[in-house]
Parts: structure tokens; sequence; C-alpha cells
């Protein structure tokens, strides 16, 4: 029976030759993850169960990102609930203030994700390690406690669309221009249930970065995940971060695919997508004049130093325009770093922009940059669902690192081919 | 089990953000998340619902977010059934794990009005609408899913021995 990337990683692991689409399966998972929001549900589940130690202390992780540092009495509660349960079961990967970064940054980063993994993680932007060819995917807070005291998730066996890349991407286009372009193209449904595969010889002219912001959104297309070939790229990055011997599981020639869609990345433009809802997608030839109040730049989707390295090539020696808020916000600690020794955060904060610890914070409505009734945000975050940012009607509008710093400058969503001719109006 | 209530109905697309809004996510406790619950899109839900009421939606109810807190939200604030065109993938599975019961039935959203009296025997897999007098046929669960539904969620399923 052919399989796809993602069918043999769930067959290997259900201890399985084979695995067809539609099948239940029961899976052993290297790695169960959960956040400041869903591990604290998780715990109480876990304690109902019966079982007082988790099924291996080094590959339960945790991660404190969403309200950290905690933002009020509540989250410090539930901040303070994990702590005490990873002291108590002796976690290895806890991650708290200091070592922190956002979760889906943080992972790879640390080499706690390798090729052939299967890791569930309760945060739905778990897909982001498909880019490093394992198998990840959000689940609930209940699979977590269960995952934890089994080492265990139950699965369908997912169908898959193939998505085969060709040619390069052009300048200021980025990773997060092809997952919009695809998420306009197939609907914020248009992944249901099914894994997402992408191939073909442009994945090798993709970074590594590019590839998990790609893989990061999946979930907005409906996908369980998001999953690229393994390349020569994926294993030096791997090989820099973890011991663990890679397995690479590729797609039988012959694996069956509910649809398969060519995109030739030369041809992708800076895509936003408006309010309210990822798919509405438009390029800068249907956008007209769009004014915003704030900008971020950040997020386990866009948060990465190549990310704000973009940011920073546009800002750098220009200023934010009067009445926009521009936030930055690395998301681990090493890419904070990374950009206080490369003088990033001397270009940000000299053109007016404000440099954050690693945080969730905005993204979701947290905190950190809350918007008000009427506010417009050009953000590099995953979604701009109704009030996903603030108040039910304000309005968030998704982008590249590169469109987000243009626009920060302008005043308005800008196209970052065009800034130096805005620079010059400015002037 | 059986299911009788008011149908209470939303469209396509109903976000996990709107289900119960990330500023409310600094609390796990059932009734403060229920007292929220479709806030954003429905201020009068937590006035109107009564218990045994039923959701009905459209397509890809529940993306977003997979913040288990949105089902329980639903469930604490008396919903015995949620029906829809289809479900995001991690909604879906969170319903089963907590014991939410929730069905596709694209007919039975489509046909179902609000504050219409529906009925359901998931067993049987027939919903009824009493105040139209159809009745829609949905897919009985698979043995796995049932299974954990018959032990009250994933948890119960594990102490009970059915998942090792």
């Amino acid at each position: 029976m052919a399989m796809t990337m993602t069918q043999k990683i769930l067959a290997s692991h259900a201890g399985l030759e084979s695995v067809s689409a539609g099948q239940l399966v029961l899976v052993n998972v290297d790695r169960v993850l959960g956040n400041d929001i869903t591990s604290p549900v998780a715990i109480k589940e876990f304690d109902k169960i019966g079982i007082k130690e988790v099924y291996d202390k080094d590959k339960v992780t945790m991660v404190m990102d969403h309200f950290v540092p905690n933002k009020d009495i509540k989250a410090a509660v539930q901040c303070k609930m994990c702590r005490d349960f990873c002291d108590e079961k002796n976690i290895t990967h806890f991650y708290d203030v200091g070592q922190m970064g956002i979760e889906h940054a943080l992972l790879p980063e640390k080499g706690l994700v390798i090729p052939g993994d299967v890791v569930i993680g309760a945060d739905s932007h778990t897909c982001t390690y498909g880019a490093i060819g394992a198998f990840s995917t959000g689940v609930g807070s209940t699979d977590m406690a269960c995952g934890m005291a089994t080492g265990k998730a139950w699965f369908k066996v997912p169908s898959a669309i193939k998505f085969i890349l060709k040619g390069k991407l052009n300048k200021y286009v980025s990773g997060k221009d092809v997952i919009l372009h695809i998420i306009g193209m197939i609907g914020v449904d248009g992944a249901l249930y099914k894994s997402m595969e992408f191939c073909g010889e442009g994945v090798r002219s993709l970074t590594v970065y590019d590839r998990l912001t790609i893989s990061n959104m999946a979930i907005e297309a409906g996908a369980k995940n998001g999953i690229f070939e393994v390349d020569e790229q994926t294993l030096r990055y791997v090989k820099e971060r973890s011991d663990r011997e890679p397995v690479i599981y590729t797609a039988d020639p012959d694996a069956e695919y509910d649809e398969v869609i060519e995109i030739d990345l030369s041809t992708v433009k800076s895509t936003v997508a408006f309010p309210h809802l990822p798919e509405n997608t438009k390029t800068f030839d249907e956008i007209g004049d769009v004014k915003i109040d704030q900008v971020v730049i950040g997020s386990c989707t866009n948060g990465h130093y190549k990310d704000l390295a973009e940011a920073a090539e546009i800002l750098k020696g220009r200023k934010v325009a009067k009445r926009v808020r521009a936030i930055i916000i690395p998301a681990t600690q090493d890419i904070y770093l990374k950009a206080m020794e490369n003088g990033l955060l001397k270009i940000f904060i000299e053109a007016g922009c404000i440099v954050s610890t690693p945080t969730c914070g905005p993204c979701l409505g947290g905190y950190m940059g809350i918007l008000a009734a009427g506010e417009r945000a050009v953000a590099t975050t995953n979604r701009n669902f109704v009030g996903r940012m603030g108040d039910v009607k304000s309005e968030v509008y998704l982008a590249s690192p590169a469109v987000a710093a243009a626009s920060a400058i302008a005043g308005k969503i800008a196209d970052p081919a065009k800034i130096t001719d805005l620079q010059e109006a400015e002037l | 089990m059986k299911v009788n209530g008011k149908a209470i109905k939303y469209g396509d697309n109903v976000d996990t953000d709107v289900i119960i809004p990330a500023r409310y996510l600094n609390t796990s406790d059932k009734k403060e998340l229920a007292s929220h619950c479709m806030e954003d899109i429905d201020k009068e839900f937590v006035n109107k619902v009564k218990a045994g009421d039923v959701m009905v939606a459209g397509f890809n109810f529940g993306c977003g977010s997979s913040r288990e807190h949105a089902p329980i939200a639903i469930k604490e604030s008396g919903i015995s059934l949620v029906i829809a065109k289809s479900f995001a993938r991690i909604f879906y599975r969170n319903s089963i794990n907590i014991g939410l019961a929730i069905v596709e039935c694209p007919d039975g959203a489509d046909r179902i009005a609000d504050g219409d009296t529906v009925e359901a025997d998931l067993e049987a897999g027939v919903i009824y609408n009493r105040t139209s007098g159809e009745s829609y046929k949905v897919e009985p669960f698979p043995e796995f899913i049932s299974k954990i539904i018959a032990n009250g969620g994933l948890v119960e399923s594990i102490r009970n021995g059915d998942i090792k």
C-alpha cells in the first residue's frame, strides 16, 4: 500500500507495516508539549487518571509563553501550577521566564524535534515542526494529559494534498506570503482533517525559517499537519542542535493525494489577509489606502531572527510613522541576543519601535498591545478573527515582516518593494 | 444518549476566539469560562441558553486555537449537542475527549432554524426537528470513538484500561 510522508510516520509509530487514510491508530509520541494556558487544564485531567509519574520526564515539555511574564494574578496562578507540577515530576524540559521563548520557535531551536518524530502539543500551532520533517499536530488539554500519562495519542490517518513547489521567491517575498497565498487559494477549511505535503525542487530555495512559517499556518487552512520533504538544509539545521539520528520518510511515488497543486514561487507576491479570516487575502494591486494604528512583528509564525533581520533592513535609518505603535517581539532569548549583538535592536529603537521580551502576548489579545474599537494593526501573527487582538471592533491584517515594517514607516499597509518611494514621499 | 432542547444557530467558521476569548484564558474554572461563552459574537447567549439546548452551525465550527476551554465553556453552559456542517479537527477531538456530543449533519445544520425544538438519538443516528417535523440521518460514531464516549471521556478510558 503506497503511503504519503505523514502516513509512513504514523505507521512506524503505531507499529504497523502500513496505514491508509481514514484508519484509526494509536501511536507512540516522541514529545508532548503544553503551554501556560493549556497545561493547567491538562494537569487537572492528569491528576484524575491516578498515575503518579509522567511516561517520560525527558519527553514531556512545558513552555510558559502566552501570558508571561505573568500579566495578572490569575496568569501567575496558572504558571505556578505548571511550575509546581514540573518540579514534582522532575520534568527536564520546563521553560520559564529567562529560558523560555515562544514554544514553536523554541523547540526546533533547542533541537527537541527532529525529522521522523511524532509530536503532539496542546497548542494549535504545534503543526510548525512539519517544516523539519516531523509529524506534529495540535491537540487539546485532555490529549496532552493522556499523552503525558501513556506516551500515546489516537489519530484518524489523514489523506493529503500535495503541493509541488518550483522556482524561487522574489526579494521582499517570504514564507508568510506563500502560506497566505495558499490559504487564500484553498480557504480556511481547504485542507480540513488533511495533511499538506510540500515537495518539489522549490523547497530547496526556501530557508528552514520560511518553511517553519509555512508549516505553522497549515492549521489556518484546517490541516492536521503541514510537512516538508527533508533536505540537506534540514539536516544541517538539526545536526547543529541534536545528537539524535534523524529518520527521513519520503512519500511513495504512487501515494494517493486528494489534490495536487503546483506553485511557482517566483509568481508569489506580497500578500495581506484582511479581517476577519486568514483566507481574505489581497495583493498590493488590490489594496488601497488602509491607515493603521499598530504594527506587531513577532509570534510563533514570524518571530525568528530571519524575520527580524528582514524588518530591520527596511526600518534601518527610517522612522515609524507618527501615531503608529510598532512592537517587535523576538521569539526566543537566543534570537533576542543575536538581534542585540548584530545591532538590530538599535535599528528598531532608533526607528521608534519598542522591543519586548519573548511572549505570545498581543497575537491572541492577551496583553502587550491590545487594540481599542476602531483600531487597525498589521501583524506578522497568524489569526485575524473578530476580537483576536482586542476589541471586537478592532481589525488585524496578517502580513510578512517586510510588509509589516514597510507599513510601520508608511502609516498604512505598504508594499516593501516600494519602500524607497515611500521614504521619498515622507521626505 | 438522548438530546432534547431548542436550537441556537450560528454561521460558518465560528472560531474558538469568539467561543471563549483569550482574555478569559487566565482561568480554567468551568463556570467562569461558561459565563463568557460566545460573548464576542452573541452577548445574549449566556442569558438565553437553557440546559439541553442544541447549538447549530455551518462549516468549520471551532476553527483556530486548540483551547479545550472552548468545548468546556459550551458544555458547561448547558448545550447537550452541537450540530454543524463540518468541524475544525482539534475542536472535534477535544469535544469527544471531554464528552461533549458533536455531530456533522450538513442537512440538519441547513434546515434547522433558530428556536426550533430538536431531539436526537445518537445511537440510532437520527436528529428530529419537532418544530418542522423533519428528521435527519447522521453517521454513527466508529467503535473506537463510541468506546471513549461510553467511558465518559479519554481520561476515563485510560482509567478503565481501554487505552493502555
